[in-house]
Order: C-alpha cells, then structure tokens, then sequence
C-alpha cells in the first residue's frame, strides 16, 4: 500500500491512522430472538468489549443508531455498569455505522471520553421489520409523505428501485448480472458458520425466485434477522497494548448525500448514487485508490445496491459496475471480494455494521469461519473457498466498507491492518 | 385547516400548519396542476418546500403548469406492502419527467413528479395497461380524487401524443 505523505497538522487528514476498532461482538444471527433490544445489545457490546481484551469500566462512550424500534446507550451502559462520558442514540439505518466512526473519533478527539462502544441492536424479523411490512405498513400517510406513500411507494425496495432501473436502460446491465451478487455473497455465507443462510444459490435460482418489485426478485433481497452487533473505537496509541491486532482507521465519510434530499430523483443521472460524491472526500482523506483496496464491505441491502456502490466509488468505470460484480472479481480468490461473511444477503441484516465487524476480522487475518484453530487461538488457513471452508482474504491489508442508506445518502470506511 | 381523509382504505392527512401541501393539493382537487414558482430565480419546484432549492429565497408563487411528459423510470410492484395495494397489483409507480423545465437549471434535472398509472380518471392501471407502458413512455396527467380539498396527481397514457415506436421496459418479460 502507497502511504501519502501528510505532514500538515491542519490537515482534516491529519487523523489517519490514529483511531482503530480494537473490539467487535455481535449475537447470534436469528429469527425469533426470544430477546428484547436491549438484551441483544448487552449481548453484543459485552461480546466486543471481551473480544478487545477490555474491561466494562473501560468503555466510556457510547452510540447507537436506530430508526424507533431499540433499546437506547443509557439502558445498555447500565445494565453493563459502564459510568458513560458520552452518549448519543442516533435516528438512521444503513450508512450509519461509518457515520458513528468518524462522530466516534471526533468525540475523542475533542477529549470528551476515551473509549466508544457503537451498536445497532434489532428484532428485525420478529418485531419491527425493516420493508415496512406488519404493522407498520398501514401506518397514515401525512403530510410530505403523502408524494411517496400515497402511491403504494414506501418499502426501500420500491423506493430504490428506479434507479436500478434507469442503471439498466442508461448502460444495458442485465438481471443476471446482479443476481450474481447473490450468488457469490451466498458461497461466502457457506464458509460462515455464523450466517443465517448458509446455503449456496445460483444465478438461475435468484432469477426464477418470485418477483417483489421489478427489478427485484426475492432472492435479490437482504434477508430479515434478530441480532445485535457492536465495535469498540478507541485511539490507537491506546490500541496498542490491546488483545487484537489494531485495525486503523484511514478515513471516514458519513451520510454524504446527493442533492434534493427531500425528493433525490429530481436531480440526476438518477442511475448514480451518493458515492460519487463520497469517493471526493474518502480516497483522498484515506490516502489509497480504490485500486489498492484488497477486499469490499459494499451494502447489499439488495443486489443492485452492492452494485452501484462499487461502480460510483469507483472500482471500475460507470457503467461497467454489471461486468465488474459477475465476472468473478468479488468473489473470494477474486481480485477483491466483497461483503466475504455474506453481507446482507445471506448472513443477516444488521443495517451495516456487520460489514464492518467482517472487514475487522479480515484485517486481523482471523475470520472465523471453520479453519482449524492453532495453539496460539488463531486459526490456521487454508484459503480453500470451497464450500464449508475457508473465507479468509490471502495478506489483505486494505480494506473499504460503503454503506448505503438509499440511492441518495452513502456513508464509507477505509480501514488497513495495523 | 387539517384534512383527514381515506383513499383505498388508506388514512392521508395533512396538518393545517403545512400550508405548501394544503394548496399543493388543493389546486389538484381542482384537477388543476401547480407548482411554485421562486420569487427570486422564478425557477419552479417539485414537490412542495418552505424554500428554493436553487436560491434560497423563501418567497414563492402557484402557477399553472402543463400535466405532460415523458416516463424517466418505474418500479412494477407485485408484492404490495401496504394493504391499501394489495389489490391492485401489478401495479406502477412512475417517475415523470415533466415537459415543463426539463434539462434546467442543468442538463440533469428535472421536475421529475411521481404518480401511478391509472386510467384517465385516475383509478390504478390494470394489468394490459401496466404492462404497455415503460421508459420513454408519453403520458398526461390524470387525478385521483380522496377528498374535498384532496386529489392525488396521477399519470395516464397520452392517447393523443406521438408515442415511441418502443419503449424500455424490464429485460425479464
């Protein structure tokens, strides 16, 4: 990895590298938990907390994101007996987990506390579920809403899905293309012990599976789970005597957005999404190209999304983002595999942060899937991607998460290995 | 005043301090198509806000604009969410480039207005119409009534207009 020299302090890329995630934790990945919010989000943010050698008392920040249906820090911190020197709970899906990094290392920074734990902690097959559908989906419509609900136009699937579509007619991407991001996200699932789904599909599978709204099939949706998960960020000075490997922080971007937030398709091309206006800030704040990038958490809450992340950020040239995802690049053993737990699609919906505890993992050369487990604890790989095998990425050292919230707002990480 | 009104079994309702809404939707119950106008850049707008998007300027005023354009994309929903759809699947949600302002203030915008298909009076589309319309489509304007004081801005197939010889639709058919 080429470092660019940045000796100026005043720099906003001055704090590359000088924050790590030194802990990550989550539940197991369910349906029908049996467990309130705020039991899952003990359960994972204790979980990170032990996986980064710390104590509860250590921790003395804390964010979360939610949209109305969690548990809040002040819960999760008691339960804990964590003394907090800040908290925040935060409103927001997808693309807030990077979002939270950077207010994380900001909080630090300005000496407000030491050490942040940030969570997302959802029932969101068997309480409040994310497409909208059960109770929620008869809620009035008031108000601005009604230019969108009124029209039967409410569930991200229908919301996003014009954009695909314009994706489509504008650069000739195919159905096939995308359904092979299930695919593959599904062999890497298979070599995830953790994953909801672990069993392989095929393109042929995802295209035959019931259509939900055109463009999407089914099986190009995300899945819907129980689960919490939980990172702990702290300085990496700090970082240093810790149990894990440190994995730093190059450089964040949260919830850039295109323009006209209230209604984003009036301003085009409606086919391009909030990356490319994030790329501007993230490779140049992170100091690589996306050619240096070795592995991808790109936000699969459909197919298409993965897709049109990885095409804006700008892993390959606008409009070839079809080729890029189908011909074998992100896939493991490919040039740079993406969403390697299987994101999403097939491991569990967590509104992004898994993504990230993936990545970490990868960084520390230690993904848990079913390699054989050597004196030191760490596992010996094989880098055998065959089903029920290995998903560790071979000497990845450079990381990127791209979260997605919709077409118009996207969050990023770059993330190395210490 | 607030309006609470059911369509398709559907609660809507608006709040009487929106006040942008209240007459946005006013002049639709009218089946009479407005949209504000800044005061300062005369740039018109869509849906209703509180300030120009391009200026800043909070002063703004209605005027009548022509309900035609072109389909800029769709989603086909066959899996309704909400029950109030159910029964009307497939069903469309269209994205309309209005002929009015296209390509201004940049070559990318547009007033681009959201709508079902429906049929010229404003009831969801069936299926041989669904399935006849797609990118390029020519359509007008139609309107759902739901209330006094309430329509929902619909589009409708231009029978009158110069359709493409094709129009783009989902490969998978």
């Amino acid at each position: 990895m080429s470092v660019t020299s940045d000796l100026d302090a005043t720099s906003p890329r001055y704090l590359r590298d000088k924050y790590a995630i030194v802990g990550v934790g989550e539940t197991a990945y369910m349906r029908g938990s049996g467990k309130t919010t705020r039991a899952l989000a003990t359960w994972a943010v204790r979980n990170a907390i032990a996986d980064a050698g710390l104590k509860p008392a250590d921790v003395d920040g804390m964010l979360s994101y939610q949209s109305g249906d969690s548990t809040f820090s002040t819960f999760v911190a008691g339960d804990l007996g964590i003394r907090l020197n800040f908290y925040m709970d935060v409103f927001g899906g997808g693309s807030s987990t990077e979002a939270l990094v950077g207010i994380a290392i900001g909080v630090i920074e300005a000496g407000m506390c030491k050490v942040v734990a940030i969570f997302r902690a959802m029932n969101g097959y068997s309480q409040v579920r994310i497409g909208g559908t059960g109770v929620r989906a008869a809620a009035p419509v008031s108000g601005d809403m009604l230019h969108g609900r009124a029209y039967g136009w409410q569930s991200a699937g229908q919301m996003f899905s014009p954009t695909f579509m314009r994706h489509m007619h504008d650069y000739g991407t195919r159905p096939e293309q995308v359904a092979a991001v299930k695919a593959i996200h599904s062999e890497h699932a298979s070599n995830n012990p953790k994953a909801y789904y672990k069993e392989r599909v095929t393109i042929d599978e995802v295209l035959a599976s019931r259509m939900i709204c055109k463009p999407l099939h089914l099986l190009d949706c995300c899945i819907e789970t129980d689960n919490g998960n939980a990172i702990i960020v702290t300085s990496a000075e700090r970082a240093r005597d810790l149990r894990q490997p440190p994995v730093l922080i190059r450089g964040v971007v949260g919830r850039c957005s295109k323009p006209r937030l209230d209604m984003h398709y009036q301003h085009g091309p409606i086919s391009t999404v909030a990356g490319r206006y994030a790329r501007e800030i993230l490779w140049p704040n992170a100091g690589v190209s996306p050619e240096e990038v070795d592995a991808t958490g790109s936000y699969d809450a459909f197919t298409f999304t993965t897709m049109l992340q990885l095409e804006d950020y700008g892993f390959c040239k606008k409009g070839e983002g079809g080729a890029y995802v189908s011909d074998g690049t992100i896939r493991l053993g490919g040039r740079r595999p993406n969403n390697t737990s299987g994101g999403h699609l097939c491991e569990g919906y967590t509104h992004g942060i898994n993504m990230v505890i993936e990545n970490v993992r990868q960084l520390r050369h230690d993904a848990d899937d079913s390699c054989p487990i050597g004196a030191d604890g760490k596992r010996r790989h094989t880098y055998d991607y065959r089903e029920g095998g290995c998903r560790q990425v071979k000497d990845v050292e450079v990381t990127a998460n791209l979260g997605w919230a919709m077409p118009g707002t996207g969050s990023a990480m770059v993330m190395r290995r210490g | 005043m607030t309006i609470k009104a059911q369509y398709l079994g559907m609660p809507l309702d608006i709040s009487e301090l929106d006040g942008e809404n209240l007459q946005y939707f006013r002049y639709c119950a009218e089946h009479d198509f407005h949209l504000q106008a800044c005061s300062g850049c005369g740039l018109l707008r869509y849906p209703p806000t509180t300030a120009c998007p391009w200026c800043a300027n909070a002063d703004a005023r209605w005027v009548a604009v022509e309900g035609s354009g072109t389909v800029h994309s769709y989603v086909e929903v066959h899996h309704a969410i909400q029950p109030a759809f159910r029964d009307h699947v497939p069903y469309l949600v269209l994205l309309v480039d209005l002929d009015t302002q296209k390509g201004v203030p940049t070559a990318e915008e547009a007033l681009r207005v959201v709508g079902n298909l429906t049929t010229a009076d404003g009831v969801l589309a069936p299926p041989e119409l669904v399935r006849k319309v797609g990118i390029g489509t020519r359509v007008r304007m139609a309107f759902s009534d739901v209330a006094p004081g309430l329509a929902l801005p619909q589009w409708t197939f231009d029978e009158t207009a110069r359709q493409p010889a094709t129009v783009w639709r989902y490969p998978q058919e």
